[in-house]
C-alpha cells in the first residue's frame, strides 16, 4: 500500500476544510444581519464529516461519466439549510447576531482543535522521516 | 481555501455599515435645515441593503446551473440610497428668513430618536464584523504555521 498524504492526514483535513466553509456561511449571516428579508444559514457538519468518512475509507461515488455531479465535499452545497428562527421579525430577517457570533467563535476554537489534529500529523511524519 | 472569502464578506458588511452610519450622519446634521419649499426640503435618506449571492459571481460552479438561493453568498452590498417619503414638518414661523408668503418653513421628516437607533444598530454591527475578520484573520495565520515544529 502506497503512503500517500490522504491516508496519513485521514479525516482531519477534511474537518479543517468543512470548518473553514462553515465560517464562512456564517460571516455571510453576520455580514447580513441587516439585509431585509435574509435567511440566515447554517452547514450540517454532521453530514459534510460522514460524507469525508466516506471519501477517507474509500467508499464515496465514483465519476465514470462526465455528466455526473460531483459528490466531493466542496463542490457540493446540498448541505447548506436554512436556520429556524426563534423570534419573528418585520423585516422578515432571521439572523440572531449573538447567536451567529457565538457559533462563529465556537467554530473558530474547533477550527484550531482540527488544525492542533492535523499539525500533530505533520509533526509525527516529520519525526519518522528523520528516525528520530 | 476559502478563508480569503471571508474577509471579502466582512469587508463588505463594513462598507454597507459605515455607508448606513454615513446617512444617518447627514440626516442627523440636517434635522433642522428649514427651507421654503417642499421640494428643496432636505429628506431623511436610508440605506437599501440586499444579499450578495455567490452564483452569480461564479456561475456555472460544479457543472450544474446554481438556484439562486445556492452557494454560501459573498456578504452584502447597498442597492441604492432612498429618500423617505414621510410627511416634511410644517411650521408656522413668520420672522424666518426662509419662510413663505403665509409665513411657513418645512423642516425634514428626519426622526432623529429613530435615527439615533439606527447610529446604535450600524455601529454595533460594524463592529461584528470586525471581529469576524479578526477570527478570520488569526485562522489563517494558524494555517500558516502548518507543519513548523
Amino acid at each position: 500500500m502506497a503512503i500517500t498524504f490522504d491516508s496519513a492526514l485521514g479525516i482531519h483535513q477534511h474537518a479543517v476544510e468543512a470548518r473553514v466553509k462553515r465560517a464562512e456561511v456564517l460571516a455571510n449571516n453576520l455580514a447580513n444581519a441587516d439585509t431585509p428579508g435574509f435567511k440566515a444559514r447554517d452547514l450540517d457538519f454532521q453530514a459534510m464529516m460522514q460524507k469525508a468518512q466516506e471519501q477517507v475509507s474509500g467508499f464515496q461515488m465514483d465519476k465514470t461519466h462526465d455528466a455526473h455531479m460531483d459528490t466531493s465535499l466542496s463542490a457540493s452545497d446540498s448541505d447548506l439549510m436554512y436556520r429556524v428562527p426563534h423570534q419573528p421579525s418585520v423585516d422578515g430577517n432571521t439572523v440572531d447576531a449573538q447567536q451567529e457570533q457565538t457559533r462563529f467563535m465556537r467554530n473558530a476554537m474547533d477550527f484550531q482543535a482540527s488544525f492542533q489534529f492535523l499539525n500533530s500529523k505533520f509533526s509525527g511524519l516529520t519525526k519518522a522521516l528523520k528516525g528520530e | 481555501m476559502s478563508l480569503g472569502s471571508i474577509f471579502d464578506i466582512a469587508g463588505s458588511g463594513m462598507t454597507a455599515q459605515s455607508l448606513r452610519l454615513n446617512t444617518t450622519a447627514s440626516n442627523i446634521a440636517n434635522a433642522e435645515t428649514a427651507s421654503s419649499s417642499t421640494g428643496e426640503t432636505y429628506r431623511a435618506r436610508k440605506p437599501v441593503f440586499s444579499a450578495i449571492q455567490q452564483s452569480l459571481m461564479n456561475p456555472g460552479q460544479g457543472g450544474l446551473p446554481m438556484a439562486a438561493d445556492e452557494g454560501p453568498g459573498a456578504g452584502v452590498q447597498v442597492e441604492g440610497i432612498v429618500e423617505s417619503d414621510a410627511e416634511l414638518q410644517m411650521r408656522y414661523e413668520p420672522h424666518h428668513p426662509a419662510a413663505n408668503e403665509d409665513g411657513y418653513v418645512f423642516y425634514p421628516n428626519v426622526n432623529v430618536v429613530e435615527e439615533m437607533a439606527d447610529m446604535m444598530s450600524s455601529s454595533r454591527s460594524f463592529q461584528m464584523n470586525v471581529d469576524v475578520m479578526n477570527t478570520a484573520k488569526s485562522m489563517m495565520q494558524r494555517i500558516l504555521t502548518l507543519g513548523q515544529q
